[in-house]
């Protein structure tokens, strides 16, 4: 059973393969991803994060789930050298890596009730699990340039693959060290990581690298990337390839 | 005191050395790693081993947009200068054929250990290029930076607020 909502904006699909009580499985990994959309949406007045960045609450008295995102954001700074920083102007917007996060606890509340084979999107982001009819989960990369094609095609058992880019909602990622300066160099950022929270942080963070960002993905272990530039020049790990169908 | 004046001599000029060493080796950085041809800077293009007057044999356009002009590089193999590349250096050697990039390969490549527990050393310092290239596959889903998104949602927003 496969079922699509427009959470946070955005197309979420939930597909579950396996026997069970699916489709209330699927209303609960929805309910889950409108509850984080109220908590970490900086668009919503009333959410949390909202607060935070209003000075009404401190992080020190924020939920769990609050502090654990600050948390792993902290670290994932450290991580990329400064390079994935969720303070912009004096204001933290964590949805960098919210959207990893939620879709990697949405697979493991999941697998906890039995389940195998099933994928978890949110926007372009996935988490794979298992195999579809026998086969792999067959993952198409959109063309950065046409909305409406892919140009390639990823198999996938166990892995997250997250794509970050300048197109279709304009430059959103900044890099934080040349705050006036806008990514323009490469338009499209695909990263494979061992699940979809780590692949989801680190697309974005190597995607404010510019053309370095490919050489960072190339350094971390167990992580293939594929880059796009705006003259349609894809640089890629070697690695990736063996994910390519 | 003799052999303490030696010694100190000894350890200054080697001190001296390596200061000077290394100021030298942090004056070579910052030059693009991109093989384009338009940087008139230094380490000139090594001489093209093959050269066989290109532009004439139109290889398939991969047509991706944006670039209404797509330069035509001189058939060649050129080496690239030696770039600051995040956490160590990197100089490749770019082989055009046809008028285009056709391969690239890595002359030097980081592999001092990692800054952090995550960049950790690398085994295959490898990466690849290639024109991308639509395709007519059926595929489970599709990866693809977020297109409606909170943009969307905002403006959304706005545009109900004055619907009211």
């Amino acid at each position: 059973m496969k079922d699509t909502r427009l959470i946070m904006g955005m197309p979420v699909t939930v597909e579950i393969l396996d026997e069970g009580n699916v489709k209330k499985d699927i209303e609960d990994i929805f309910s889950f991803f409108v509850a984080i959309d109220n908590r970490f949406s900086t668009y919503k007045k009333d959410s949390e994060i909202s607060a935070i960045n209003a000075g009404k609450i401190l992080l020190k008295d924020a939920s769990l789930e609050m502090q654990e995102v600050f948390a792993l954001s902290e670290q994932t700074k450290q991580q990329t050298n400064g390079y994935f920083d969720i303070k912009k102007n004096k204001t933290y917007d964590p949805s960098g890596l919210v959207k990893g996060w939620a879709i990697f606890n949405a697979s493991q509340k999941l697998l906890s009730k039995g389940y195998k084979n099933f994928y978890v999107e949110i926007g372009g982001d996935i988490q794979v699990s298992g195999k579809k009819q026998g086969e792999k989960w067959k993952i198409g990369i959109r063309n950065p340039f046409d909305r409406e094609r892919i140009i390639k095609t990823i198999c996938l058992e166990a892995q997250g693959i997250a794509t970050s880019g300048t197109y279709i909602r304009g430059q959103h990622i900044y890099n934080p060290f040349k705050n006036t300066k806008e990514i323009t160099d490469i338009v499209s950022l695909t990263v494979i990581g061992p699940n979809i929270y780590e692949a989801d942080r680190f697309a974005t963070a190597a995607f404010s690298m510019g053309k370095k960002g490919i050489e960072f993905i190339a350094g971390l272990e167990g992580f293939e990337g594929y880059m796009i530039d705006a003259d349609g020049i894809a640089t890629f790990t070697t690695g990736f390839e063996t994910y390519v169908c | 005191m003799k052999k303490v004046f030696l010694s100190l001599l000894v350890i200054g000029t080697f001190l001296f050395y390596a200061l000077h060493q290394k100021s030298e080796s942090s004056a070579i950085q910052a030059v693009p790693v991109a093989p384009q041809g338009s940087s008139s800077s230094n380490p000139p293009p090594q001489t093209p081993t093959s050269s066989t007057a290109g532009g004439s044999g139109q290889t398939t356009q991969p047509a991706p947009a944006t670039s209404a002009s797509s330069s035509q590089y001189k058939n060649g193999t050129y080496t690239g200068s030696v770039a600051d590349a995040f956490y160590g250096n990197v100089q490749v050697q770019a082989v055009i054929t046809n008028g285009r990039l056709s391969d690239i390969q890595f002359l030097q490549y980081p592999t001092d250990p990692g800054h952090t527990s995550e960049v950790s050393s690398i085994a295959l310092p490898i990466l690849k290029q290639e024109a991308i290239q639509n395709q007519s596959a059926q595929v489970d889903a599709v990866s693809g930076a977020s297109d409606t998104s909170q943009a969307f949602q905002q403006s959304l927003q706005v545009a109900l607020q004055k619907a009211q």
